[in-house]
């Protein structure tokens, strides 16, 4: 029996409770930010006008979120529809990472009344990647939300509309392959206008969408990865390291190819003597690469990549190595004028943080609720 | 589909990222600058530093002063930078004992800072809601807030850190310099200088089109230093000539090639990037990135047959599965047995 089934029980638990007053606190702060602006609650300046509103909750919250899309690619491209159970809940997480992303855009942004002009043909500009990025993330998140829906469907019985849906849910698959592949890579697209202000140990130009490509690729299977271990733990489900390891393989290759790239564009360009001259950004770019490399020994052993706890850690180094990269890429490696710093302050991060708690209660209660999760209780 | 599939199918998607990667090189050239493109030149070695130009630009724009921390009454100004309420500012390099004015080494010069109307501006190709606009005629950069969603990806992206979000605010917008023109000033419009060209007591900042300050920069750097030079005062044509000894020029023009060129022109006595000046290629970063976006999004082709390719895989595979559990309708949603198997 491999019928996806809510998994009950309590949904106030201390876990739960703990949960909510983050996402209270993270309330609170959203409040203080429109009543009193983005200076009251945040440290961001003109050195560094991109925050970790921007930089986490957007960038690398997205690519975390990208789990539906190596799923859908996976059982629906390459017909292995053994991971099939894995379909409803990595299109829930994804609706709800993407969801905070589009969340915290609107958040950072200065003048957000003014939001309806990116939909308007004169105003649109289309050389902006700005552009390119906001609206295939808007549109993907509908087309998440439709994908996500048969579980709902199927909880309220609306059997019709389940069937209907179904017959043309080839059609957004596949628009959910394509808006991703679209403002995944732009995401790398995002720093070429910034040309030399972008440290050359992460300006690769014409091939950061590549880059941004294969690293949300990498963080989705990983968040896949991380997920199945969690629910194992939390909903005491039957583990599914067996059905989990047999993604090791896309996953290796995945980082065999990211490395690849990465150290030929460093050496083709004579810029990877960069790695060497002693500096925060050569500590801050081999952490990086240390993080993508090591998987690798856990990935690559038929006998590691069985071993669920070597998975998981696994799975946690690229989770790290897929964000390092982006706050990397995005913040770190910005040049900015003499005289500006920024950490994020304490309302800052408890946004951050109070929204991703968010993320994980709605997940909590919408699984106990609805027939998201298939595998079978542990016995 | 095996395996060798699944990882080819993998490997193509990137592929196709990658080939527009490739290719991209020369897919947007720079703009050219605009017919009639408006330009100031700031003559470092003129420069006195005395902020008249500051101050005008204030007056001019309706900006207020800002005071230093210390500063109880706000006076005067101090602006040390840019900022939400300062549109231009000059600074200062200093090296050593600050001995003499325009020397790399014990001296120090100054230097002008506003927005350098590039000729293909950073600000401009990345702002999603065209808040930030060229004019095609004479050039100028102007910014409209009321389009403006604050995404402050101008900010990031300007080469010359110019645009400034005012955080303090609680709806926040961009300031940066709009050569005086904006609706509401519109000097240029109405026959007048721009503020800081008419304060200019030594003709450091001269106004006229990009042509004529380019040309008159380059006859500087063609002058002997230490000869005597008439250097005109706000414009070539105002009849309002200082004398001077012509110093030893940096033997270069900022602005005329620097990042596809820019509408505000340098000339200095020292290495521009003493003066803050960031050293840009001839190539815009704007073209590049544009040219990058253009050749993946060509004709939205490579998307649309994407989706073509994955749509067909897609309803292929789920009409195989559904004639696989075909008589089971329970069935309809689930793995196949093997569900658990490790061929991957
Ligand atoms: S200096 Fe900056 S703000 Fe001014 S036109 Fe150039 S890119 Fe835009
Ligand atoms: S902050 Fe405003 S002007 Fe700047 S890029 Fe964003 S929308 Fe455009
Ligand atoms: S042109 Fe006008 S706005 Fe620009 S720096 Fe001069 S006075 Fe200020």
């Amino acid at each position: 029996m491999h019928r996806a089934h809510p998994i009950g029980g309590r949904l106030v638990t201390p876990f739960t409770t703990l949960l909510a007053l983050l996402s209270l606190i993270a309330l609170w702060v959203l409040a203080q930010r429109f009543v009193h602006g983005l200076g009251a609650v945040t440290h961001l300046n003109n050195g560094y006008p991109w925050g970790i509103w921007v930089v986490f909750d957007v960038v690398v919250v997205t690519g975390l979120a990208c789990g539906g899309y190596v799923v859908a690619f996976s059982v629906y491209v390459a017909n292995r529809f053994q991971y099939h159970p894995l379909v409803r809940p990595a299109m829930l997480a994804s609706l709800l990472g993407y969801g905070l992303g589009g969340l915290g855009a609107v958040v950072d942004m200065g003048r957000y009344l003014n939001v309806y002009n990116l939909v308007l043909p004169g105003q649109m500009n289309f050389t902006s990647v700005m552009l390119e990025v906001a609206l295939c993330v808007a549109i993907y998140i509908l087309v998440l939300t439709v994908e996500a829906s048969p579980a709902f469907l199927e909880r309220f019985r609306l059997h019709r509309h389940q069937r209907k849906l179904e017959r043309v849910m080839f059609v957004f698959i596949a628009l959910g392959l394509v808006l991703p592949t679209m403002h995944q890579s732009s995401l790398g697209t995002l720093l070429v206008v910034l040309g030399n202000q972008i440290a050359p140990l992460w300006q690769s130009y014409e091939l950061m969408p590549l880059l941004a490509l294969l690293s949300a690729a990498i963080m989705g299977f990983s968040i896949l990865l991380f997920e199945g271990f969690f629910s194992q733990l939390g909903f005491r489900r039957a583990s599914e390291a067996p059905l989990l390891a047999a993604f090791a393989r896309p996953v290796a290759w995945l980082l065999v190819v990211w490395l690849v790239v990465r150290f030929a564009e460093l050496t083709l360009r004579g810029k990877l003597g960069y790695a060497f001259v002693p500096s925060g950004l050569a500590a801050a770019f081999w952490l990086e690469t240390l993080l993508f490399a090591l998987p690798l020994w856990v990935l690559l052993s038929p006998q590691r990549r069985r071993r669920a706890h070597l998975l998981l850690v696994a799975a946690v180094a690229m989770i790290l190595a897929g964000a390092v990269y982006r706050v990397n890429a995005f913040l770190i490696a910005y040049a900015t004028p003499e005289g500006y710093h920024y950490f994020p302050s304490a309302t800052e991060l408890s946004l951050t943080i109070g929204l991703v708690a968010l993320k994980i209660l709605v997940f909590i209660i919408v699984v106990k609720r609805f027939p998201i999760i298939s595998a079978p209780a542990r016995s | 589909m095996n395996r060798r599939d699944f990882l080819k199918g993998m490997a193509g998607g990137a592929g196709a990222v990658a080939a527009g990667g490739a290719s991209s090189a020369e897919a947007r050239p720079n703009r050219e600058p605009a017919p009639e493109a408006v330009a100031m030149l700031f003559d470092s070695t003129l420069c006195v530093g005395c902020k008249a130009c500051v101050t005008k630009c204030k007056t001019v724009n309706g900006m207020p002063p800002e005071t230093r921390a210390d500063e109880t009454l706000p006076l005067w100004d101090s602006a040390p930078g840019l900022s939400a309420k300062t549109l231009n500012v000059i600074q200062a390099y200093t090296d050593g004992t600050a001995e003499v004015k325009d020397r790399e080494t014990d001296g120090f010069a100054f230097v002008k800072r506003n927005c350098m109307h590039c000729v293909d501006p950073g600000c401009v190709s990345v702002c999603p809601v065209s808040a930030m606009t060229k004019d095609a005629n004479n050039g100028i950069v102007f910014y409209d807030a009321d389009a403006c969603i604050g995404c402050r990806y101008c900010v990031y992206a300007c080469p010359y850190d110019v645009p400034q979000f005012d955080y303090a605010s609680s709806y926040g917008a961009i300031s940066k310099c709009q050569f005086c023109n904006q609706q509401g000033v519109e000097r240029l419009d109405h026959g007048l200088l721009p503020g800081c060209v008419e304060a200019c007591p030594t003709g450091a900042t001269l106004f006229g089109t990009r042509e004529e300050m380019l040309a008159e920069a380059r006859r500087r750097l063609a002058l002997t230093p230490g000869s005597e030079y008439q250097y005109p005062r706000e414009t070539l044509d105002a009849g309002l000539e200082v004398p001077s000894t012509v110093p030893a020029y940096y033997p270069k023009i900022y602005g005329e090639e620097q990042g596809g060129g820019t509408q505000v022109l340098h000339l200095s006595g020292v290495a521009f990037d003493k003066l803050g000046l960031p050293i840009l290629p001839e190539r815009s970063f704007a073209s590049r990135s544009e040219g990058l976006l253009h050749t993946i999004y060509k004709g939205m082709f490579a998307p649309v047959a994407l989706f073509a390719g994955v749509a067909w895989f897609a309803r292929r595979n789920l009409q195989r599965q559904a004639q696989e559990h075909a008589g089971d309708p329970a069935e309809a949603d689930s793995p196949r047995d093997d569900a658990h198997d490790d061929r991957g």
